[in-house]
């Protein structure tokens, strides 16, 4: 079981969140080529290490946040409200 | 360790009993592993898995190509192939998935036969089972699809269904207003598969190397020379990947991004009881499946934890949710303990269908995507692959896999391959 420390609530359990995926995924302009729409609908990072992506604190406070996991032994390494200085930085 | 040709061993009860009589002791080596393997070959096959082994299979015996080598980092079949829950079907929703499932079904119902390996492939019957009008609803649909697709099925209502499997919950709290019975669905000895692949590989000369990781892919001129492993470099004319969960590592080897996502699956088996229940059971409601090994273990699926994950282990709370849905159906399995839990690492893609293609490096293939349902494709994922790297062209029925899906948005969006594991 994760424990998630919500940037608002505090370290809670994993049964709270929701993962949303990788963070950020910036929308190419609509006049994108099929391959460039392509990788921004389907390509994920996908890494063996370090995964920057976001978290929603379903049932807690509703917010969505950054957090840095590794994904080869889920430790957490920062959560951050979205926008923040610490998530342009992770 | 022998690359010398070995007599074929065969596996039966008059040897079996021949044995009796010298301790066992006629058994030869069943696998072809050179203490050193050879500097080029035709094909290299990453992933000692179900389909790596069986596209070795099928080269040799579809298409005489022998001069192959499957590189494994473990041990053959101990990633996914022997991690998984054993449930065959093709209950699908498209004729594109139709076509590919029920052509593995098909090899899968003569496999014992034709690779002279018992993999225990017991069609035991799988039932989807609804518990609200909604449910029943899907059922509807599924079933038109199937039997449209030329693939058998049953609709039952709940009567029919108690009828059917003794022993579920009298007084739910998901009332079971149906089920949907695929008869020619069931279960196989995971192991035997892989084995009986490997073992059929090898007598046809097929080189395998376990514990030989695959670190780096060489190109030149967009096409793949060589694979560099622990035990130095390969030189080859085709490469295929079948690495399940790890395919983003190694597609990045060669500098490719896939559609693809890595997630943990988690299984567990309790301790063995008396014969109870003789069919496969999927409950998307409850979030559970199960079906009784021929031990007298439930072997008892889950969904997915979804957040990436390459640690092959699950979550608690996954484990909690298919407990709860056990319990459910059967509130008198509440008394069974636990047995073993274990994880794989799959390879998701967002419409849950597989991608089978050679990749924009050629000679470069890529048979991965499988997700949570891919021990019922590893025949279908061997033979069509092999015919891809074989002939140079997709077989129709791996067209519409491809990588171009993606681009072109013709997706095959199988829901009923994803949401639950299977
Ligand atoms: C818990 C669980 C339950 C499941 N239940 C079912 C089910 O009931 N029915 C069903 O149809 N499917 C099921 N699946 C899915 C199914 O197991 C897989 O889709 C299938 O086994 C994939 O086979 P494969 O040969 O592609 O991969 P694998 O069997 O995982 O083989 C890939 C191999 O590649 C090796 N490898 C990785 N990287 C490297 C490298 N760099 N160098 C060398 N070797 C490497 C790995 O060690 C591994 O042995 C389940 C999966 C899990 C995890
Ligand atoms: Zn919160």
């Amino acid at each position: 079981m994760l424990e998630i420390a919500c940037p608002w609530c505090g370290p809670r359990p994993e049964a709270e969140f929701r993962c949303g995926g990788e963070n950020p995924i910036i929308r190419p302009p609509l006049d994108c080529s099929d391959e460039e729409w392509a990788a921004y609908l389907h390509h994920r990072t996908n890494p063996k290490g370090l995964h920057r992506e976001r978290w929603h604190h379903a049932l807690g406070c509703g917010m969505w946040f950054a957090v840095t996991r590794s994904t080869i032994d889920h430790t957490i390494v920062e959560t951050a409200p979205l926008g923040s200085a610490a998530e342009e930085e992770a | 360790m022998t690359s010398a040709p070995h007599k074929p061993a065969r596996y039966g009860a008059f040897s079996l009993l021949r044995g009796g009589l010298n301790r066992q002791s006629h058994w030869t080596p069943i696998l072809n592993e050179p203490d050193a393997p050879e500097r080029h070959y035709d094909v290299v096959i990453i992933g000692g898995g179900g389909h790596g082994l069986a596209t070795a299979h099928y080269l040799a015996a579809n298409h005489g190509i022998t001069r192959v080598c499957v590189i494994e980092r473990g041990w053959i079949g101990g990633g996914n192939t022997g991690r998984n829950t054993t449930v065959i079907r093709s209950n699908y929703f498209f004729p594109q998935s139709a076509a590919l499932y029920d052509l593995s079904l098909g090899l899968y119902e003569g496999l014992s036969k034709a690779l002279d390996y018992n993999i225990m492939f017991s069609q035991r019957g799988m039932w989807m089972l609804a518990h609200d009008r909604h449910g029943m609803e899907m059922l509807h649909r599924s079933a038109n699809a199937m039997l449209l697709n030329g693939v058998d099925a049953e609709l039952h209502d709940g009567a029919g269904v108690r009828a059917r499997i003794p022993g579920l919950n009298p007084n739910p709290r998901f009332p079971i207003l149906g089920g949907l019975l695929q008869p020619r669905g069931g279960t196989a000895r995971h192991d035997a598969v892989a084995w009986a692949y490997a073992r059929a590989a090898s007598r046809a000369g097929v080189h395998i190397l376990q514990k030989t990781a695959v670190t780096g892919l060489r190109q030149q001129g967009g096409r793949i020379t060589a694979v560099e492993t622990s035990r130095g470099t390969i030189s080859c004319d085709r490469v295929v990947v079948a690495v399940a969960g790890h395919s983003s590592e190694v597609a990045a080897m060669a500098g490719l991004s896939l559609p693809i996502q890595s997630f943990a699956l988690q299984a567990f088996v309790s301790e063995p009881v008396k014969p109870c229940l003789d069919t496969v059971l999927l409950s998307p409601a409850t979030g559970v499946y199960l079906s009784q090994s021929d031990k007298g273990e439930l072997v008892i699926g889950a969904g997915l934890d979804l957040f990436i994950s390459y640690a092959q282990r699950g979550s608690l709370p996954v484990m909690e949710q298919a407990a709860a849905g056990v319990i459910e159906l059967f509130p008198q399995f509440s008394r069974l303990r636990f047995l073993r839990q274990w994880a794989g690492i799959c390879d998701v893609v967002h419409d849950s269908s597989p991608i089978l293609d050679e990749s924009a490096i050629a000679g470069l293939h890529f048979n991965c995507g499988w997700g949570t349902g891919g021990f019922k494709a590893i025949p279908a994922g061997g033979w069509l692959t092999a015919h891809h790297v074989a002939t140079g062209r997709a077989h129709p029925i791996a067209q519409p896999f491809g990588f171009g899906r993606f681009t072109s948005g013709a997706m095959i969006d199988e829901a009923a391959a994803s949401g639950i594991a299977h």
